[in-house]
């Protein structure tokens, strides 16, 4: 064992502070972000952290304008989409990354990872003129498509990390034991694959889900325009009232669909499944 | 049950290496044979050759008479235990092994009796809850056996399967795997590099060495007659000693002196054009203390004084090492072996001679000692083609 893994009591308090520096430095904002969305209009302004006086009006608001709730509809049937999309392909290429030899491999490996890396922001323009070409522009597939796109290279490299962890054996022992290779694939691999399956689910989940680029350049009305985008065209009620205590609540609410999700897909990560399979 | 045939299997990979060539086996139904040879020897592709892990790049494998080349491993109803032993982890033991009978399409009734049954064979009635990383590797091993057994296949493969297990228990699986296929009567081949487990449990033993069978054999007929050098070497522990020789007039000469050819391997040189230059081999147990034997078995072997470097008590034996000081046997073979014993690291002097001597033995560390060994137990070999020169079968 190194020393990290024992655990002295001093250690542990150690430990402990650094953690709650860390979760404190980062749920500030978010905080911040709660607090406003709680505020009045008129101590929207007062700076303080806890708000004097509490109202549920911004949420109230939001929910009452459509803009809101359709880019709500548009971000959860996007992201949902294009997040199974990307799994069921990513997963299947990732098991032949993983397992294949095949003419080309070292290409695909290599073209996914410079589309992961590529600069998003070069890529609008062009794609903006394709899809209004294509007639593309402003819907659904228009957005889910460029997700797909980049969630793909993070499935399959993410994926393929798992599918390797897997012994190969495991397979060979299905086929010797009567297995097709669906089978095989449905009944052994798959199922030791699911931490690496939802794990990738959500990281594909979060990114469709937070991404503000292409939301803002493919989409012009409500009909595909989802949540991030739609926060920044929030206007007050009249022209001269500030709209971030609405900003503020729709912010709040956004995150609790990835809080779900997260916390839905966690509970089927079990580390450490694949123990046992092989001698150890 | 089903007899297995290789005729003429070769496996050549698309980079030109060759790792199995026209290997020959005839394996009949019921017969437990055993792959043995160092590591790259070919055996484990041997293996997944039948198994249909592996294609077959030229030659036909019949199984119970039918061409198996192209048929996959399920249509070929064996079963194979893996070294790692492969067992499902996200499954309980129980649906291990009912795995290949729930693919089979057995009803639940007869999967439950069968599993249950297999459970008892192999003492694993109490375990058949728990997952296998819960398991000990002697239990992960059995499950593995049993999740081999449970649809009665016309073979069992195993690949090495002992191997990860602890010397002690090893031994004892052994035993019990030995006891398994008498009991089941089931055509079993069997992958190994260690030449105990070979010569233990086999009722055949296949030598590869670079994809070439070299002898196929009962253990016993293989430690007495082996083909040529490479076999002599890799049967027998502790190895079989080599050492230059040469021939004239049916006398050999050797490092540890000259002796007279008896009748019998003087009438098995006859007809073969044994070269002059040989390399004489003598196992280890065909050594003793000079001292113990009476006249007329001293008579029957070569005499000589050696100083024994170390001296090792068995209890049972001593094993007496000494050191022949001049050329050391040359041929590709026993650097082979030397190989994969991992010799080559220790550099020589000499060739290092081991003995087993009888436990009555005076002899003492660092002393020097009259030994004896019986000439009528010498082994010729060519060292140019390694054939043995002294084989009759």
């Amino acid at each position: 064992m190194t020393m990290i893994g024992t655990a002295t009591p001093r250690r542990k308090v150690q430990w402990s502070l650094l953690d709650l520096a860390v979760v404190i430095y980062a749920l500030v904002p978010v905080l911040w972000i709660v607090s406003l969305s709680f505020k009045t209009k008129e101590t929207l302004n007062d700076g303080n952290f806890i708000p004097r006086s509490w109202t549920l009006q911004s949420y109230i608001d939001i929910f009452q304008t459509t803009e809101f709730l359709r880019a709500l509809v548009n971000s959860i049937g996007i992201a949902l989409i294009s997040t199974l999309i990307a799994v069921v392909i990513g997963t299947m290429a990732a098991y032949a990354v993983a397992r294949l030899e095949f003419p080309g491999k070292r290409l695909l490996i290599g073209v996914s990872l410079l589309v992961a890396m590529f600069p998003q922001v070069s890529l609008v323009s062009p794609l903006f003129e394709i899809e209004r070409a294509l007639g593309l522009f402003d819907t659904w597939p228009g957005l889910i498509l460029p997700y797909v796109t980049f969630g793909l290279p993070l499935a399959i490299y993410t994926l393929s990390a798992f599918f390797k962890e897997i012994p190969w054996e495991l397979e060979k022992a299905a086929k010797m034991d009567g297995a097709t290779p669906a089978q095989a694939f449905r009944r052994v691999i798959a199922p030791l694959a699911a931490p690496g399956v939802f794990t990738t689910a959500i990281l594909v989940f979060i990114l469709t889900w937070n991404d503000f680029l292409f939301a803002i350049s493919l989409t012009s009305t409500e009909a595909s325009r989802t949540v991030p985008a739609a926060l920044s065209f929030f206007t007050g009620a009249s022209q001269f009232e500030d709209p971030t205590g609405t900003i503020s609540a729709a912010a709040v609410v956004i995150t609790i669909p990835i809080i779900v999700f997260v916390l839905f897909f966690q509970r089927r990560i079990v580390a450490g499944l694949t123990s046992g399979a092989v001698k150890g | 049950m089903a007899e297995i045939v290789l005729d003429k299997v070769t496996k050549r990979y698309p980079d030109g290496a060759l790792a199995a060539s026209e290997v020959d086996i005839d394996i009949a139904d019921g017969e437990f044979i055993i792959l043995v040879g160092p590591s790259g020897c070919g055996k484990s592709t041997t293996l997944n050759m039948i198994a249909g892990l592996e294609d077959i790049s030229s030659g036909e494998l019949r199984i119970g008479g039918a061409r198996m080349n192209e048929k996959a491993p399920k249509d070929r109803d064996i079963a194979m235990v893996f070294q790692s032993y492969a067992l499902y982890p996200h499954m309980s033991v129980r649906e291990n092994m009912a795995f290949p009978l729930r693919l089979a399409k057995v009803d639940d009734r007869e999967v439950r009796e069968k599993v249950d049954e297999a459970a008892t064979i192999l003492d694993l009635t109490n375990h058949l809850d728990r997952k296998p990383s819960n398991l000990s590797g002697g239990q992960r091993q059995r499950v593995a056996m049993g999740r081999a057994i449970v649809r009665s296949p016309k073979a069992f493969l195993m690949d090495e399967p002992l191997s990860n297990l602890d010397a002690k228990l090893r031994v004892q699986m052994r035993t019990s795997v030995s006891k398994l296929q008498k009991q089941l009567g089931t055509t079993t081949v069997y992958v190994t590099h260690d030449q105990t487990e070979a010569m233990t449990l086999g009722d055949r033993v296949v030598v590869l060495r670079g994809g070439y069978v070299q002898q196929v054999g009962s253990p016993q007929f293989l430690y007495e007659q082996p083909a040529n050098l490479f076999v002599a070497g890799f049967i027998g522990s502790p190895s079989m000693n080599f050492f230059p020789a040469s021939l004239a007039d049916n006398r050999l000469n050797t490092p540890l002196g000259e002796v007279e050819l008896t009748d019998r391997v003087r009438r098995l040189l006859e007809g073969k054009d044994a070269p002059r230059e040989v390399i004489a081999g003598v196992r280890p147990e065909h050594f003793e203390d000079a001292g113990l034997l009476d006249e007329p078995t001293r008579s029957g072997g070569a005499t000589f004084r050696a100083k024994v470097d170390v001296l090792e008590s068995m209890g049972s034996d001593k094993y007496a090492y000494f050191t022949v000081e001049g050329e050391q046997a040359v041929s590709s073979e026993l650097e082979e072996l030397a190989a994969d014993a991992g010799a080559t690291e220790v550099p020589e002097t000499g060739s290092q001679v081991v003995t087993r001597l009888s436990a009555a033995s005076t002899a003492t560390e660092g002393g020097t000692t009259e030994l004896w060994f019986d000439r009528d137990k010498v082994e010729l070999f060519d060292p140019s083609s390694g054939v043995n020169l002294t084989y009759s079968g």
